[in-house]
């Protein structure tokens, strides 16, 4: 008997069952999952999604811009390099490249992100009001890298696109992509740590700044 | 691990004479318990989330075998290999093989504590391969060659200074208390590891049946780093971890974060599914999904099976005064406070951990924190009366129980004992009515003086005091 049916016979006969686990009792299983019943919502997921999204981000310390069209992206997003000293050569995803980032004074580069990119730049799947997350599904051109290696993260995302809580987000990839991508990624704020005498820095092995630029 | 929970009472003294490990526990006290009031007060349903995860962690834990079947069969559907362990010793001796078999050198690794129960690292090092744990807790632990003593904030009895003496050791860089700039050097050196490893090691807080996910939640994203960038990617976790849809993981999470460290969201939340796609510019080629039995099949079915409920937040132990004192260290294996007191003795025996479920001084406080509303002050009270059962505990305790049992169940014997007691303990308090010793517990008075008794029990007060007139019949 290998070690699967070992562990599998065992638990079968410490819950009292006979023999191996049966077809009706898989299908009982699938037939609870198909449900997809959601639990009890608290009533924080019931408030204005954008609002709520922008108030959370503060408090997960992202910063957020709000811009007019998708065309004004690249002036906001050098505004915010500038206040912040930040480097103007960033990298980013293929589904924004196509804006004009020369004449904001941004060099552009589209390709995976490395070691030493100081600034990445990305768009997302859709956001969560709920607790001001952002929601990063992978593909050939949405990588992960460029919202972990770069110690800057911009973030496009579309108001329209935020949803009031993660089963709504859940329900969307459903809806939009049928499955789950290689890394569904939530990202909520800089990434942080506590690990030396519970003392919060922001900045652990992820992004120091998390800037989100809200477009409508 | 190596098991020293035998040492439990031993070690507890000297912990408590500690003076850095009593600093550091002081400071961390008020964040963990403050930080989760405050996060759980936001959340007028809370009570009601919990008992809903509650029974979601049931209904898994009373139909495991179909549940971990249905995990297996999608996640083998996207091209992950599902390995199963019974042992500690099988599931090192498959992560080696993977290892070896991809000639791996470097492995990074994000916080697992079933790989600290399994002894992960040691197994993998001793076939030559360099391990680095990427977690920053687990990184200084890993300098310091020391266990956790916290399942969520593992270093938490280390001060700044040890730290930096750690660092300055290590990376030969110059020495600086400012935990920023401590936490900058440590990215730094971390770096070249994370893009230089040809196998990631994760554990996963969950694993998701419906999809047939494995996930982890962070806040430094160095799991997410360990998960992304090797061209292997091995998970390591227990067999209790799986949970039916990704709607139960929105429920589960709306607690961990709050719970463990009083935050709303944890930063990280990365579900991993499958292996690199065609066209993907990264992610892993190879996904290996170890699940480890290693005690957990003897809770199935048992009066403790409630406990494999648990999410590994570690509020019981932020709450337990006992943890709060003594530190997780003190407990000898991989889990501190209420949940290892009930785990430890299951997974490494009784006869080894037996003072473990007698820590405690039954305030219940861990049980209300619980987020899965595990009976932690029952399932520990159940390993004491097994204990006393198997004549597992000291003879002088069990015959003190069975004295004290003899007294307490005959009313007579017991008001006319007391009586002489009382008497006998109000003289022995002398003029100051201050009993400074006493016999055969000098342990405990060497540390407190207890006032002496009036001379009379409680019941004789209380029968004079029925025999005179109340207030209500004098008005
Ligand atoms: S027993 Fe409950 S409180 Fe303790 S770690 Fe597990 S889930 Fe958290």
């Amino acid at each position: 008997m290998s070690a699967r049916d070992n562990i599998l016979a065992r638990i079968r006969k410490n819950s009292g069952r006979e023999g191996l686990t049966t077809g009706l009792e898989l299908s009982q299983v699938r037939t609870h999952i198909a449900r997809q019943e959601r639990g009890p919502q608290p009533s924080i997921a019931r408030d204005n999604p954008v609002a709520r999204f922008i108030q959370e981000s503060d408090r997960l310390k992202s910063t957020v811009a709000e811009v007019d069209r998708l065309a004004d992206v690249p002036q906001a997003a050098a505004a915010y390099l500038k206040q912040n000293a930040l480097e103007s050569a960033v990298v980013g995803w293929p589904s924004l490249s196509g804006l004009d980032w020369a004449a904001a004074g941004i060099t552009y580069e589209n390709r995976l992100a490395c070691g030493e990119d100081m600034v990445g730049i990305t768009d997302c799947f859709c956001g969560i009001g709920e607790t001001g997350t952002l929601l990063l599904l992978s593909s050939p051109t949405t990588p992960k890298l460029h919202a972990l290696l770069p110690e800057t993260h911009l973030c496009v995302l579309s108001k329209a696109r935020i949803v009031h809580t993660m089963e709504d987000a859940f329900q969307l990839v459903r809806t939009e992509r049928g499955e789950l991508p290689r890394a569904t990624f939530f990202v909520s704020g800089p990434s942080r740590t506590a690990d030396i005498e519970q003392t919060i820095v922001i900045g652990a092995h992820g992004p120091y700044r998390v800037h989100i630029i809200l477009t409508p | 691990m190596q098991v020293k929970s035998m040492h439990f009472k031993a070690t507890s003294s000297m912990k408590l004479n500690d003076a850095v490990l009593q600093a550091a526990m002081k400071k961390t006290k008020g964040k963990f318990v403050d930080g989760r009031a405050a996060a759980v007060a936001e959340i007028d349903v809370w009570q009601d989330i919990r008992t809903h995860a509650a029974s979601l962690r049931d209904r898994v834990i009373n139909n495991l075998d179909a549940y971990l079947i249905e995990f297996e069969r999608n996640a083998t559907l996207r091209g992950a290999v599902v390995h199963w362990a019974e042992t500690a010793e099988e599931a090192n001796a498959i992560i080696v093989g993977i290892a070896q078999r991809n000639a791996a050198k470097i492995v990074t690794k994000s916080k697992s504590m079933v790989s600290e129960e399994i002894s992960l690292n040691d197994a993998l090092e001793a076939v030559g391969v360099e391990v680095v744990e990427t977690d920053l807790g687990e990184y200084i632990l890993q300098l310091a060659k020391e266990p956790p003593s916290h399942i969520v904030a593992p270093a938490v009895h280390k001060s700044k200074e040890q730290v930096a003496d750690l660092f300055e050791a290590a990376h030969h860089r110059p020495r600086t208390l400012d935990i920023p700039s401590m936490t900058r050097e440590a990215r730094e050196v971390l770096r070249s590891k994370f893009l230089g490893a040809d196998m990631g090691i994760s554990g996963a807080n969950f694993v998701i049946a419906e999809t047939g996910t494995t996930l982890t939640v962070t806040n430094e994203g160095n799991a997410d780093l360990v998960t992304t960038v090797p061209r292997i990617h091995c998970v390591v976790t227990g067999i209790e971890k799986v949970i039916p849809t990704l709607e139960d993981f929105a429920t589960l999470i709306r607690l961990l974060p709050r719970s463990a460290t009083g935050q709303n969201a944890a930063n990280y939340l990365t579900l991993t599914t499958g292996l690199k796609q065609p066209g993907d510019l990264d992610g892993p080629e190879q996904m290996h999904i170890v699940l480890i039995d290693a005690g957990r099949t003897k809770l199935v079915g048992s009066d403790m099976k409630e406990m494999l409920r648990c999410i590994r937040c570690g509020a019981c132990m932020n709450h337990c005064p006992v943890y709060q004192n003594v530190g997780g260290h003190a407990y000898g294996w991989v889990y501190p406070g209420p949940m290892g007191s009930v785990l430890t003795p299951t997974y490494v025996g009784i006869e080894n951990a037996g003072d473990l479920p007698n820590a405690a001084t039954f305030c219940g406080e861990c049980q209300v924190v619980c987020p899965v509303k595990i009976p932690l002050p029952d399932l520990m009270r159940k390993w004491r009366e097994r204990q006393f059962d198997q004549a597992l505990r000291p003879f002088s305790e069990r015959f003190s129980i069975s004295v004290w049992n003899a007294f307490a169940t005959r009313p007579a014997l017991y008001a006319a004992s007391t009586k002489i007691a009382a008497r006998v303990a109000s003289w022995w308090g002398g003029k100051d009515k201050l009993i400074t010793w006493l016999p055969g517990l000098d342990g405990w008075t060497d540390g407190r003086d207890m006032p002496a008794p009036a001379g009379k029990t409680f019941r004789e007060l209380y029968a004079g005091r029925l025999s005179q007139p109340t207030r209500s019949d004098r008005s």
